[in-house]
């Protein structure tokens, strides 16, 4: 995602005036912030955009609002994630890879992923999620497929799924297997493909 | 039957309650900020409560389809608690959130002299945040103290028809109906009103401006009693339209005021007005 791709897909907004004010006064001065950024979900709309998939009006416009700042990038996320409701968060853990930051937003990701609120666990595991150690990525990863988060939510799979989380989704399914319970369909695949690429031992049925 | 419970503390219910709601016609609900039957000591124990009611508990309510919104302030119990007095400093960031659609539960508990200051700086915050309140009235010296509120109302200079006076019974009905502000009932199974009662004071004072709720809480109460009393008003010869007006539409146009009113995203959509995605009562 690009700051250009969010302000093309917000074109249409209803306000498109009110976000343009916004976006200036928070540029010229940051604390301006915390008055526009709950707002926009009112003045925007929360419809998804047709031509930015996974994204809805109120999360991009809050994650430009993120990205025109000039100073104060980390203290203003922090802010604004720990003051936020849930769909302010989800906008802040979207917005995180666009901002200079480095891995300064990573308490927010283990903050997200420490809920049971799906949106903000899925929120959590988008490219930001690089920055999370492979215990605490694996550790989420399982998560997911524990409370139904779509594994298509999670970036660099593949790249990143290892033999130890596929023990740890074989371990899973077993216990689903003695319970009776189905394990998602996503996760058996995952664990396919790891079993396949010889990631780790073929399990005995 | 679709019902919108104006008051109801969810977060004292678990997901059987949900459910039951569900089943029962529930499909939107308002949580007013309230105390919790264990005193709070410190601001933090009131931001974690006001976050869970704009964060996990509308999520908790979205799972059984039914839609949640909040109304956040400093309840008049607590307010005689200096510890808890600076909970007004944290009270604008949450004013300004898309959940919350009133300043409440404000008011009086035992009408002290600290109680007249929260509940008068409180109905500030809702003028300076453009949203109704809702006024809780006390259980204790119940017709002095629903005089007293309708006082501090009028002296804040709020639009009147932007505030509901909540728990009336059939002794203070009569003090609250002719002031322009909205009528609220609380129906429990053996406190404040019960349905045969609520639908005698109809009878005698029609549906206009009345709000019904279950005000069901971590104490003895019923989240189905809206239902019930829906059911009630239909055995003493009250049209479905009239159950409508009660138990949905009335609702729906108090708390529309606050512009951020959110029944979209399900079956509830053709009840926006005018294709507006929130709903903006009177406009």
């Amino acid at each position: 995602m690009t700051v250009e791709k969010l302000r093309a897909a917000l074109r249409g907004v209803p306000d498109p005036d009110w976000l343009a004010t916004a976006l200036d006064r928070i540029a010229a001065d940051p604390t301006a912030i915390a008055r526009y950024f709950p707002a926009a979900r009112r003045r925007c709309g929360r419809h998804d955009l047709p031509d930015l998939p996974g994204w809805s009006a109120d999360e991009a416009a809050r994650a430009l609002m993120l990205a025109s700042l000039r100073t104060d990038h980390v203290g203003q996320v922090e802010t604004l994630y720990r003051t936020g409701d849930a769909a302010e968060k989800r906008a802040v853990l979207k917005a995180l890879p666009l901002l200079p930051i480095g891995a300064a937003g990573v308490p927010l990701l283990l903050d997200a992923i420490r809920t049971n609120d799906t949106r903000l666990v899925a929120a959590a595991l988008g490219p930001y999620a690089r920055h999370l150690d492979p215990s605490a990525w694996r550790q989420a990863v399982l998560k997911c497929v524990f409370v139904g988060v779509p594994l298509a939510a999670v970036a660099d799979l593949d790249d990143r799924a290892d033999a130890e989380l596929g023990t740890m989704l074989a371990a899973l399914a077993d216990e689903r297997r003695a319970a009776g319970r189905a394990m998602p369909a996503d996760a058996t695949e995952l664990l396919d493909r790891l079993t396949a690429a010889g990631q780790l031992q073929p399990r005995e049925v | 039957m679709r019902i919108f419970d104006p008051h109801i503390h969810m977060t004292s219910r678990t997901t059987d309650d949900y459910e039951r709601m569900a089943a029962a016609g529930v499909r939107a609900v308002v949580e007013p900020a309230f105390w919790l039957g264990q005193p709070r000591t410190n601001v933090g124990s009131f931001t974690d409560y006001f976050d869970s009611l704009v964060g996990w508990e509308p999520f908790r309510a979205g799972q059984f389809g039914i839609r949640h919104h909040a109304t956040i302030a400093l309840n008049p119990k607590e307010a005689n608690d200096p510890r808890c007095r600076s909970v007004l400093d944290e009270l604008p960031r949450y004013l300004e959130k898309d959940g919350v659609v009133a300043v409440g539960e404000i008011g009086y508990d035992s009408m002290t002299p600290e109680e007249d200051d929260v509940f008068a700086a409180q109905l500030a915050l809702a003028v300076a945040h453009d949203l109704p309140a809702m006024v809780h009235t006390p259980h204790r010296d119940k017709a002095r103290g629903v005089q007293r509120s309708l006082a501090v109302v009028a002296e804040s200079g709020i639009d009147p028809g932007r505030v509901v006076l909540d728990h009336l019974n059939e002794m203070t009905v009569e003090l609250v109906r002719d002031t322009g502000c909205w009528l609220g009932f609380s129906i429990y199974p053996d406190t404040k009103m019960s349905p045969p009662r609520m639908v005698e004071l109809l009878k005698a004072y029609g549906t206009e401006r009345v709000l019904v709720n279950s005000a069901a809480d971590w104490g003895r109460s019923d989240p189905l009693l809206t239902r019930a009393t829906g059911e009630a008003m239909l055995l003493a010869g009250f049209t479905d339209d009239d159950v409508d007006r009660v138990l949905w539409r009335n609702p729906v146009e108090f708390y529309g005021q606050s512009g951020r009113l959110d029944l979209t995203d399900d079956d509830l959509a053709e009840q926006t007005f005018a294709g507006n995605s929130i709903l903006r009562g009177g406009s």
